[in-house]
């Protein structure tokens, strides 16, 4: 596996861009943003392979890809499997001496679709293959944009979406809350992967040095990122960043990662948590978005008390999704 | 291009061995000679018996290669194909619903000509669920640009493994290939394989090698991105122009194994058996050959004219040698172990080939069709017998297009 230091500062990045110009997302993509940071933090020795998506059809097009690096698609529920794959034809490779034994970072991405729908079975797969180093990252921009901004398992409740308008019966048409993957994975395979983290493109400095902590863990690891859209959120394009900014200043989105089994929090979340910062109201960064131009008051107080939870009853505020009985709280207290 | 030696076997080169083995054993064997670099198994009946027997090459040091038991036939065949395409050697293989959950990476695998291998141990779609064997669920990827061969012995798995990576490895071609394996009588039923030395193998399979295809940070190519209208048709013409291409890259692939190995001579497309003075012929694929030669025989010793030709590539479809062939004889019934329920005459799939390939030739037999031995049930000699009057009748009534299925309970 390749050693990445830490890049101290934004003065420590490099200038030179993996990912360059030739794709034809919306004005304000945060999701592309994510694909250049990341081919930005792994360098050039670096295979990535993409699912279908936003990312695919209107990254990546015949004659014009964007990527200086090796890219490959892969289809919508296989960001685990190509990069085992991938991985795995590498490693047999240079074990036989049939190639140049070298580090070579193996990325793969896809959408909240491919990923944490589709694709959970094949990402989860792929967390408990120690033996291949690789990086998957769920670019999630919370609906399946490519079709035209289907609801997903990542949407957040009462999202408007193609499939989730606002209606005269019907106010809220997804009534799900959102599948808390990186939580998930993380309960699940952190005995196997040395890193699984949540990031956001407002933050790029914390976010390259993830990419670059992931490929340098060893074995399979994860970083799930929270992607503002333009198109599917609806919301003016220049406001990318500080809806991204919101979502973690408001708790819906904490940065964290499991390094080595251990949990740490980064950025404002860990701010919240030392108390030198404030959970802003969730209402300031949902109201910023048409998606939720539908609500209610009721429904601001729904979210808000949901959100509170997770911050206040959860075992592990933002991560682990359920408290002790208390009955047996004192059981783990010895 | 990938272009082979073919050896000479001198006296002091180890020779070939005979061993009593499956036809999933035989598999097995070939991709230890094949030096195989990743495999990705998941388990269902029959097929996974390969996987049995490889995971023991490997846990005793006989094959070294990374072996990863997915969690999913769909992550299976998307680990493969990705293995293939940083230049590792595949194999991959799967049976009846197992292939179904796949299809989407079957699917796009041929136009990223990317040529991995897979068996495809035949067997019928759920529900009800069944065991036996079926050819649809390998037919499926008839039309998308695998290579499939219908296997009948156990030796005949082993050599066409290794003759399968050298036609699909071919840069002219760069295809995937399945062979297809009737469930149970082929791929649990012990059989005398003689297993060639690794030296003999080594000079007639090249190392696989993908060119400027190959994914790596030293060639960074990006590998379909999205193409539409713009190019999707070229494209598909590419393909197109490949497997027009496999005809002749898999002649000189059996014709260099044959001299090599001294097997699989003859057309690679067809076999005939007692076919020189015949009049009418059945037609089938795999292992339902040899009940057909048994009754063959017995009706020849009763002095009628009768023979089969056994079909061993099904794509590319032996166009000229089945034309050619099937041309001399007065009745043809073809068995298809498949149904295509709605087609034509509501025949099955391969007597459908056979009949559009027979409509340029220049004298038509008359063409029976036959849905048979369904499930895995067992296609006995009264079958056969019935299959062989029912062509005969035709043939004398000048009258083809029916379609019988063949020992079915009222
Ligand atoms: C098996 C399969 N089903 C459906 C599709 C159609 N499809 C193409 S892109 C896409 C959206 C994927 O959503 P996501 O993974 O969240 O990526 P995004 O488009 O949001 O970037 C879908 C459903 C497909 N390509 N493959
Ligand atoms: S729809 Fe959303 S994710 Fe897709 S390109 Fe536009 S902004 Fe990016
Ligand atoms: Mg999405």
């Amino acid at each position: 596996m390749a050693v990445l230091e830490q890049w101290r500062g934004v003065k420590a990045i490099p200038d030179i861009e993996y990912f360059a110009s030739g794709h034809r997302t919306c004005q304000g993509c945060e999701s592309v943003l994510v694909m250049r940071y990341i081919a930005k933090a792994a360098g050039p020795r670096t295979i990535v392979t993409g699912t279908t998506g936003c990312m695919y059809v209107a990254n990546t097009s015949y004659y014009s890809t964007p990527w200086t690096i090796p890219w490959m698609h892969s289809q919508l529920g296989a960001a685990g499997s190509s990069a085992m794959g991938t991985a795995a034809g590498l490693k047999a490779l240079m074990r036989k001496g049939k190639i140049k034994d070298e580090p070579i970072n193996v990325i793969a991405f896809c959408g909240d679709g491919g990923g944490a729908d589709m694709g959970l079975s094949a990402i989860s797969a792929a967390l408990t293959h120690e033996d291949y180093n690789l990086l998957m990252v769920l670019y999630d921009n919370e609906s399946y944009a490519n079709t035209d901004i289907q609801l997903s398992g990542s949407t957040p409740w009462g999202a408007v979406t193609t499939f989730s308008p606002a209606g005269t019966k019907h106010r809220i048409m997804h009534r799900r809350w959102k599948k808390n993957t990186p939580g998930l994975l993380a309960a699940g395979h952190s005995g196997q992967s040395k890193f699984i983290g949540t990031a956001c493109a407002s933050y790029g400095l914390d976010f390259m040095n993830k990419v670059r902590r992931a490929l340098s863990a060893g074995g399979p690891t994860f970083l799930h990122t929270l992607d503002p859209c333009p198109k599917g959120w609806h919301y003016d394009p220049e406001l990318s960043h500080e809806i991204g900014s919101l979502a973690v200043e408001t708790g819906i989105w904490p940065l964290y990662e499991v390094n080595e089994g251990k949990l740490s929090f980064t950025g404002p979340t860990r701010n919240i948590l030392l108390g030198r910062a404030k959970r802003k109201p969730v209402r300031e960064y949902l109201a910023k978005q048409g998606r939720f131009a539908h609500f209610t008051d009721e429904d601001y107080d729904y979210f808000q008390r949901k959100v509170d939870d997770m911050w206040e009853h959860w075992m592990i505020p933002g991560v682990v999704a359920f408290e002790m009985d208390p009955r047996d709280a004192s059981l783990l207290q010895k | 291009m990938a272009v082979a030696k073919t050896s000479k076997t001198a006296a002091n080169v180890p020779q070939s061995q005979e061993e009593l083995i499956s036809g999933s054993e035989a598999v097995a064997q070939a991709l230890r000679l094949a030096d195989v670099d990743v495999i990705s198994a998941y388990p269902i009946r029959p097929y996974d018996t390969v996987m049995q027997y490889v995971s023991k090459l490997i846990a005793d040091g006989r094959l070294d290669c990374e072996f990863i038991v997915a969690e999913s036939e769909h992550s299976q065949f998307e680990i493969v194909k990705h293995a293939c395409s940083v230049g590792a050697r595949a194999f991959c293989g799967s049976s009846g619903v197992g292939w179904m959950y796949a299809m989407e990476c079957l699917a796009v695998t041929p136009s990223l000509r990317l040529p991995y291998l897979a068996i495809c141990g035949n067997r019928a779609l759920d529900d009800p669920g069944a065991f036996g064997t079926e050819h649809n669920d390998a037919m499926c990827v008839r039309d998308l640009g695998w290579m499939l061969y219908w296997v009948e012995t156990a030796q005949e798995a082993l050599d066409m493994t290794l003759i399968g990576y050298r036609a699909a490895e071919d840069q002219r071609l760069s295809l995937p290939c399945a062979l297809c394996l009737d469930g149970a009588f082929l791929t649990h039923s012990a059989q005398i394989v003689s297993v060639p030395p690794q030296d003999l193998v080594n000079s007639y399979l090249p190392r696989f090698d993908l060119g400027d295809r190959v994914l790596h940070p030293d060639n960074p190519i990006s590998i379909a991105p999205q193409a539409n209208e713009d190019w999707l048709m070229e494209i598909r013409k590419q393909m197109d122009a490949a497997m027009r291409r496999a005809p002749e890259v898999i002649r000189e692939a059996h014709g260099e194994f044959h001299r090599a190995f001294g097997r699989q001579g003859g057309s690679p497309f067809i076999e005939e058996y007692m076919t020189d003075d015949a009049e009418t012929v059945l037609v089938g694929m795999g292992t339902m050959a040899s009940p057909v030669r048994v009754m063959v025989r017995k009706l020849r010793a009763q002095g009628e004219k009768v023979g089969f030709v056994r079909v061993k590539w099904f794509r590319p479809f032996g166009t000229d040698e089945i034309r050619t062939s099937l041309q001399r004889f007065k009745a043809v019934g073809v068995v298809d172990r498949d149904f295509s329920l709605g087609a034509a005459d509501m025949g099955g799939v391969l007597y459908n080939d056979v009949r559009a390939t027979m409509y340029d030739a220049q004298r038509r037999p008359v063409i029976s069709g036959f849905i048979a031995g369904l499930g895995g049930r067992e296609i006995e000699e009264k079958d056969v017998l019935e299959m062989f009057r029912r062509t005969q009748q035709a043939g004398a009534d000048g009258r083809g297009g029916e379609v019988t299925w063949i020992g079915v309970r009222e």
